[in-house]
C-alpha cells in the first residue's frame, strides 16, 4: 500500500472508529477487549481496502468488527449462540429491584445500559446498530448477515426483553 | 388482520421500514385494536429512552492513537516487503550514522536488492525505534514498572528480567508490530549501546539463540517457554549472544512458573 492510499484510508475509515467502538464495547461488554478488537479490526480492514469496492464505509468496518468480536469471544469461549448475561463476571453489585429508587437516582441510563448487557448477544447487535447507531434495516442486515425479516424480528423481540427488563412503564416515559 | 400475524411489523412500523403495502396493513389494524396500539406506544417509549440515555461511545484518544501508529507502521512493512527503502529509513540510517559513525549510507543505498526479510524487518524496526522520539512508551529501570504496564495493552505478558548485574541496565517498553502482530519491545542498554528485544507468544520449540547481522548490525533469534524473541543492537556479537543466553534462561524459568 503507497502513502496515498494509506491517506485515502485514514480519511475514510478512521472517522468510524466512534462507532466501531461503541459496537465492539457493545458486544464485548468490556473497554479493553474492545480497545483490542477494534485495533485488529483496523489492521484487518486495511488488508481488505484494495478489496473495498464502495457502498456504506461505515457498515463496511461494522461488519469486520463483529466479526472480530464473535471471533474474539469464541476464543474466549463465550457461548455466542445464546449468551446471556453472566453475574458472576459481569454482575454489578447495585440491585435494580426498586424501579423508583433507581429513578431517584436517576439512573435511568445505568438500567438501560444494564438492561442491554442482558440482552442476547443476536438481540442486542440489532438493538444496537439500530438504536444507537442508527443503521437501516439493509445495513444492519448486511452487518450482521441476516435478512432483513430476521433483522426486524430480532429487533422487535429485543426490544420487548427490555420492556420486560425494565417493568414499570412510567420508569422509561420521557 | 389478527394481532398474531402483524408480529414484528410493529417494529418495522414504528423505523418507517415497512413497504407502503405492510404499511397500510398495520395502520388498517391499529385503527381497531386497543392492544396493538399500546403495545405500539410501549415500544415508541422504549425505543425513545434508548435512543436518548444510549447515544454512541467516544473511542479513547489513546485507542486512536494507537490505530494510526499501527496504520503507519503496517504500512512501512508492507513498503519493506516491495524491497524498496523508503525515505524515512534513509534519515533514520542517516541519524544512526550521525550517533554512531563507522558505516556508510552508501552501504544501505546500495543493499536495495537485498531479500528483504525478517531480519531486515527486525532491523528497520530497531532503526525505526532510534529515529525521533519513540524508543519507549514507558521508560524506566525498573522491571517491576516496566512489566505490569503491558497488561491489557498484549494478549501475553512478556518478562522483564532485570541485567542490571549482568551490565544490561533496562531503559523501558514500548509496543511494536512485527510478524503482522502486537510484540512487547524491550530496550536495553549496554554501555553507550542500545538493544531492541521484541517478545511474542510463539509455538516455536526450543531454539538458539542464533546470531544473524544485516547492515552492521547484530540481530539473535531465539525461542524458549513458549516465547519467541529478536534482539537487535550494532553491539558485538558476544555481547548480544550473552544477552540472548540471559533473557533465554529468563523465559525457561517463567515457563516452569503457572
Amino acid at each position: 500500500m503507497d502513502p496515498s492510499a494509506l491517506e485515502r484510508f485514514e480519511e475514510t475509515v478512521l472517522p468510524h472508529l466512534d462507532a466501531a467502538y461503541t459496537l465492539a464495547r457493545h458486544l464485548l461488554r468490556n473497554e479493553h477487549d474492545a480497545e483490542d478488537v477494534v485495533q485488529d479490526s483496523y489492521l484487518r480492514a486495511l488488508r481488505h481496502f484494495d478489496g473495498y469496492r464502495g457502498g456504506d464505509m461505515r457498515a463496511w468496518l461494522l461488519t469486520i468488527v463483529r466479526h472480530a468480536c464473535y471471533s474474539w469471544l469464541r476464543r474466549h469461549k463465550v457461548d455466542t449462540r445464546s449468551t446471556e448475561f453472566d453475574e458472576t463476571v459481569h454482575g454489578d453489585d447495585r440491585a435494580v429491584d426498586d424501579p423508583e429508587v433507581e429513578l431517584l437516582r436517576g439512573a435511568l441510563r445505568d438500567a438501560l445500559n444494564q438492561a442491554i448487557d442482558r440482552l442476547p448477544i443476536q438481540f442486542r447487535e440489532v438493538v444496537i446498530l439500530r438504536d444507537v447507531q442508527g443503521l437501516s434495516y439493509a445495513e444492519i442486515a448486511e452487518v450482521v448477515g441476516i435478512p432483513v425479516g430476521t433483522v426486524m424480528s430480532r429487533l422487535s423481540r429485543g426490544r420487548q426483553r427490555l420492556q420486560r427488563a425494565l417493568p414499570v412503564e412510567d420508569y422509561w416515559r420521557n | 388482520m389478527p394481532c398474531e400475524t402483524l408480529g414484528d411489523k410493529l417494529s418495522g412500523y414504528l423505523d418507517r421500514e415497512l413497504d407502503d403495502r405492510a404499511t397500510g396493513e398495520v395502520e388498517a389494524h391499529l385503527r381497531q385494536c386497543v392492544t396493538c396500539s399500546a403495545r405500539l406506544e410501549r415500544e415508541r417509549r422504549l425505543r425513545a429512552a434508548v435512543q436518548a440515555q444510549l447515544t454512541p461511545m467516544r473511542a479513547p484518544e489513546r485507542l486512536r492513537s494507537d490505530v494510526r501508529r499501527m496504520l503507519r507502521a503496517q504500512v512501512r512493512r508492507t513498503q519493506r516487503q516491495h524491497m524498496r527503502i523508503p525515505a524515512w529509513a534513509a534519515t533514520a540510517a542517516a541519524l544512526v550514522l550521525g550517533l554512531a559513525g563507522g558505516w556508510q549510507l552508501s552501504a544501505w543505498q546500495g543493499s536495495r536488492a537485498e531479500k528483504s526479510d525478517f531480519v531486515a524487518e527486525v532491523v528497520v524496526s530497531h532503526l525505526r525505534s532510534l529515529q525521533g522520539g519513540h524508543l519507549t512508551d514507558i521508560a524506566s529501570s525498573e522491571h517491576h514498572t516496566v512489566k505490569p504496564w503491558f497488561a491489557g495493552k498484549l494478549d501475553f505478558s512478556p518478562p522483564v528480567p532485570d541485567l542490571a548485574t549482568e551490565g544490561f541496565p533496562l531503559i523501558g517498553g514500548r509496543l511494536d508490530y512485527l510478524a503482522e502482530r502486537a510484540v512487547a519491545a524491550l530496550v536495553y542498554g549496554r554501555r553507550q549501546h542500545l538493544i531492541n528485544l521484541f517478545v511474542w507468544p510463539s509455538r516455536e520449540s526450543s531454539a538458539g539463540p542464533a546470531m544473524d547481522s544485516r547492515r552492521g548490525y547484530q540481530a539473535v533469534h531465539g525461542a524458549a517457554g513458549g516465547m519467541a524473541y529478536w534482539a537487535v543492537a550494532d553491539l558485538n556479537a558476544a555481547e548480544l549472544s550473552q544477552f540472548a543466553q540471559l533473557f533465554a534462561a529468563e523465559l525457561r524459568r517463567n515457563a516452569g512458573r503457572p
